[in-house]
Parts: structure tokens; sequence; C-alpha cells
């Protein structure tokens, strides 16, 4: 019989320590969820855009969820660039087709992937975007070509809602 | 702690004392036995402990007029500076404060560098001693988010992508961070929250970092262990309140320097435009004594080998005390060591200025190869150099080398062979 006591003592403790650490956690989980995205900023999931003012060769900026969204309209030589470059010499290897459904217009998340700096237009090596801050350089398409970041511009989930407007989200 | 029994002489201290024995941890500071030939790089402890309470009390008055919310926060730093009673001078000595912060512990730091106040037996003072190191890098950036300027929200949105780098969970934890898709009004709130509570988490800290100081006591010039108390030291209090005070007054006529006559040259132009998510600014750079880390990041072409190593480059002291084979302390005694310790200051002053400079062309050059010594120090040779080095013998109490004028070992075994 007083072999058995420790055991039954072992089992306690652990038994007490299982649910003192799941008590911690349940107190400590709202704690940190209330500093994610919460349901006001959700809420602001989408935005449309008016773009029948945007010339040919010119870009927009709209704001999207905090961040800045390029509205770009293409010319068709900066297509034609876009096209003609090779999937092997892309560092993050997307075909232009895929990233502008409607090749006129590129529409994407005007953030660099490095560090989230907003690159300025009609910059760099590329002839597309050029990054301030560590010198990320960015073709007609919005993807890498050069420097630190290390994926393409974002293209975020956007559709025509009619031939003028845009509705990004 | 103490090596004597102390008793209070009045009554009432009797009993205070048997009940909260404050007067016997009053004695034990005031007596507490410290090396006689301390130098004034040794004041800095005293300095920082100064720096910490004028931005405690500076940040409390400032936080009694500023509004956390990303439409106002701006406008009531503005509101601070015209309007508020000596809000301007509040405000400048809070903004200078932090560098004169970092001034100073960087001072400390690269004391204990040269003189091996990190090896044993300190190596626990030495790792509070990098923790608040941390904190005070956190608590500065996030002080600098806080009047929401181009620069602030710029580097909040550089500094927090950091994460980013992190694989899979990156962009959770970014967005967790931000409470949000952009930094934003939660990114504010929160930010000036644990601003407001890091000083004091250091405070808690500086107090163990004291109290793991007092057990083996100071290091000293000489590096060698000191009988306490002996003809070796000396009580705290008159002799080294003194020297710290004075050397106080100094660091205050510098610090009163930028306050007044340069209030705004160790910040940005740029921040004193309203934060626009839309524009970056065309140079986006950190404050002065993040620089050598900013030059590390950048100095990495892939994005998580870069975060990584700038982290690598503060943990790394860490490690410190066991990466360091030697068992001498002072770079007095350690010929080579002193050679390189030099090297090492130049090679961070070098990475400082690079980080300032843009990452391109002979800069990066420079920035990469600086990094790579950095490491090359801490990694090579600090560790081959505790086998390799040929030191100077010890003497075998600081009074010798302090009456011979010079720690030379040659002298100190002279007279020991005249005994």
């Amino acid at each position: 019989m007083s072999e058995k006591k420790p055991e039954r003592r072992e089992f306690l403790f652990t038994a007490s320590y299982a649910v003192g650490a799941v008590g911690v956690g349940a107190v400590v989980w709202p704690l940190v969820d209330q500093m994610n995205p919460d349901a006001s900023v959700k809420a602001l999931a989408s935005t449309e855009v008016d773009v029948s003012s945007v010339k040919l060769g010119k870009t927009i900026t709209v704001l999207w969820r905090g961040k800045p969204v390029f509205i770009k309209r293409r010319t068709p030589e900066e297509i034609a660039e876009a096209r003609a470059v090779k999937l092997e010499d892309l560092k993050d290897p997307q075909k232009d087709e895929d990233r502008a459904k409607n090749p006129e217009w590129l529409v994407m998340v005007g953030v660099c992937t490095h560090l989230g700096c907003v690159p300025l237009n009609d910059k760099g090596d590329y002839n597309g975007w050029f990054c301030p801050c560590h010198g990320s350089h960015y073709d007609t398409s919005g993807r890498i070509r050069k420097g630190p970041a290390p994926t393409n511009m974002e293209v975020p989930k956007y559709e025509f809602v009619n031939s003028n407007t845009i509705k990004i989200g | 702690m103490s090596d004597h029994e102390y008793a209070p002489k009045s009554k009432f201290g009797k009993w205070f004392n048997d009940r909260l024995p404050l007067l016997t941890l009053a004695s034990h500071l005031t007596d507490y036995p410290t090396p006689k030939n301390l130098n004034y790089w040794w004041t800095f402890g005293g300095i920082l402990t100064f720096c910490l309470i004028t931005q405690i009390v500076t940040g409390l008055t400032l936080a009694m007029h500023y509004i956390a919310h990303v439409d106002m926060a701006f406008e009531s730093v503005e509101h601070i500076m015209r309007d508020v009673n000596y809000g301007w001078l509040i405000r400048y000595i809070h903004a200078n404060g932090a560098s004169m912060f970092f001034l100073a512990v960087y001072i400390h730091i690269f004391r204990s560098l040269f003189y091996g106040s990190y090896k044993s037996p300190r190596e626990i003072i030495w790792i509070i001693g990098i923790i608040i190191y941390l904190l005070m890098m956190a608590a500065a950036f996030m002080g600098y988010v806080l009047p929401w300027g181009q620069m602030s929200f710029w580097g909040a949105t550089v500094i927090t992508n950091l994460f980013s780098a992190i694989p899979l969970v990156g962009e959770g934890i970014v967005n967790w961070l931000w409470g949000g898709y952009s930094v934003d009004n939660p990114t504010l709130t929160r930010f000036f929250t644990l601003h407001y509570l890091l000083p004091f988490l250091i405070l808690g800290l500086v107090v163990l970092h004291i109290w793991a100081l007092h057990v083996p006591g100071n290091n000293n010039p000489v590096g060698i262990d000191v009988k306490k108390p002996s003809k070796d030291t000396v009580p705290f209090h008159p002799y080294i309140v003194i020297k710290d005070a004075f050397a106080l007054l100094m660091f205050m006529i510098i610090f009163a320097f930028f306050v007044f006559y340069s209030p705004n040259i160790l910040g940005h132009a740029d921040n004193y435009i309203e934060a626009n998510p839309m524009v970056t600014p065309a140079h986006i750079v950190p404050e002065w004594y993040l620089l050598p880390f900013y030059a590390i990041l950048r100095s990495v072409p892939d994005k998580l080998l870069g975060v990584i190593a700038m982290l690598s480059a503060i943990l790394i002291l860490a490690a410190l005390p066991w990466l360091d084979t030697s068992k001498i302390r002072s770079a007095v005694f350690r010929p080579l060591y002193k050679q390189f310790y030099w090297i090492l200051v130049v090679d961070v002053l070098v990475l400082g200025y690079v980080g300032a400079m843009p990452a391109e062309g002979l800069y990066l050059l420079i920035a990469r190869v600086a990094t790579a010594y950095y490491f090359i120090h801490f990694l090579i040779i600090l560790p081959v150099l505790g086998f390799k080095e040929k030191t100077i013998p010890l003497p075998l109490n600081i009074t010798e080398p302090v009456l011979g004028g010079m720690p030379m070992a040659s002298a100190v075994k002279k007279k020991e062979s005249l005994n």
C-alpha cells in the first residue's frame, strides 16, 4: 500500500499541472488574440475605384487596407517588354499573362516585398519600379528583377465591375 | 553581501531595520568596497541610471499631453512644442535623451569589452546588460514611431516587416504586430503602451544588474580579483559618488549642448512631415544608434539571411563570456587583443557610417567586408586568441601599479624580488 501512494501523488501533480497549463493558456489567448486585426479592420476589405480618367502609360495609387495599390494603364511597348521576358531570368518566375489578365491594366499592391516601402514609378533598371529603401528593381509587370526583395509585388484579388470600375478585394 | 554587520544607532532605526532592513541596504551601498583604481570609463553606470530616470520623468510628463491616435498624434506633438509650457524643453530632453542614453550605453559596453568585465564571475551581469540593451532598442524604436512623422511611419513599416522574413508564419506575425494589414492606428496605440511599459522593465533589470554586480564587486582597469575590503578598495561613498557626480556633470554639459543648441541634429527632417502611407521618403535611415545593425541587415542580399545576420550580431554578444577563451580580463595585459579591440571599434564605426549611406556600389562592398569582420572577430579571433596570445604577467594587487605609476609587470616583479 505504501508503494502505491507515490504513483497516485505523481498522477495528481501531473494532472494539476496539465489543468493549470490549460487554464493559463485559456487566459493568455484572448490577451494575445486581441492584437490581431479586429472586425472593423477586416470590414474594410474591399474598395471600388473609377479608372476612366487614367491615361495610357499613367499610374494611379489608391489606398486599400491601409496599403497603396498601383493601378497602371500600360502602353503596348510596356506590355510587349513584360511579355518578352524569359521565365528563366526571373527570381520569382511568373508570366505577365498571369499577373495582368487584361494586359492594359496592371493592378498590384504597391508595397516592396522586401521590407514594405512604396516603390517609385517609372524608375529603376527595368523601366518599372524602384524601391528607394534598399534598392529593389521591378519590371513593367511588377516582378522583382534585382535587389533584396524575395518576390514579385503582390497582385490582389480584383475584378472589373464594368469597363470603368475596378473592385479590389 | 556586506562584509560587516550593521546596527542602526537610534532606537527607532533599530526597530524599523529589524522589520525592513532598508538601513542595512543603505549601509551596504555607502560602504560598498570599490577598487580604488577605477577610471572615468567606470562612471557610465551612474550616467546611465541618470539617463533612465531622465527618460522616465520627461516621458511621464510628455504622456500627459500626447494623444496616441493617427489623426492627432502628429498635431499633439506640435502642440507640445508650441503651446504646452516648457513642452519644447521636455520633448527635446526626451528626444535627445534617447541619443545620450545610447551614447553612454555604447561607452559602457565598450568599457566592458576592453577590460573584460563580461568574464567569470560576471557573466550574469553582462547578460542582463545585453537584455537591457535589447529592451532599450525596442523602447527607442517604438518611441520614435509616436510622433507619427514620415520617418516614424516608414521606420515602423520596415522594422515590423523584418518579421515577415520568418518562413510560413511571418505574415501572420506581422499582421498580429500591426493589428491590421499595414501600420495604422492599432499599431500606434500598442506601441505607445509598450513604450510606456518598457522603461519600467528596464528599471527592474537595472536593479538586478546592480545586485549581480554587488556579488563579486566591480572589475577594475587591472582586471585582477580584489580582496574586499582591503588596501586596494575605497568605500563607494564618498569616493566613487564624487567621481561619478563629476563625470555626470561633464556628461550633462554635452547633453545640454544638444538640447539647447542643436536639438534636431540627431533627428531627420522628414519626421516633421506627417505620416503618409502612400509615399516613402527617398532615403530611409534609422536613428544613428541603430545604424551598424542596419548596415549588417542591408549587406546581406537575402531577406531572411539579412534579418538573421542582424539579430545574430546582437545576440552573439550574450555568448561573449564563452567565446573569449582568455582568462586574462584587462586588455592592458593582452597586447594582441588590445589591437583587435581597436580594430573592432573602427569596424563598428565604419558599419555605422555605411549604414547611413545608400546601399550600393562601394558602400555596399565596405558594409560586406565590415560585416564579415564583425563576425570573424567574435567567432574566430576571440576564441583563438585565448590560446595563442602571450600575455603580460599580472600584478599581484592593484596598489603596485597605482603606486608605481604604470601597470608594468616588470616593475612589479622587481619590487617583489626586493621583498
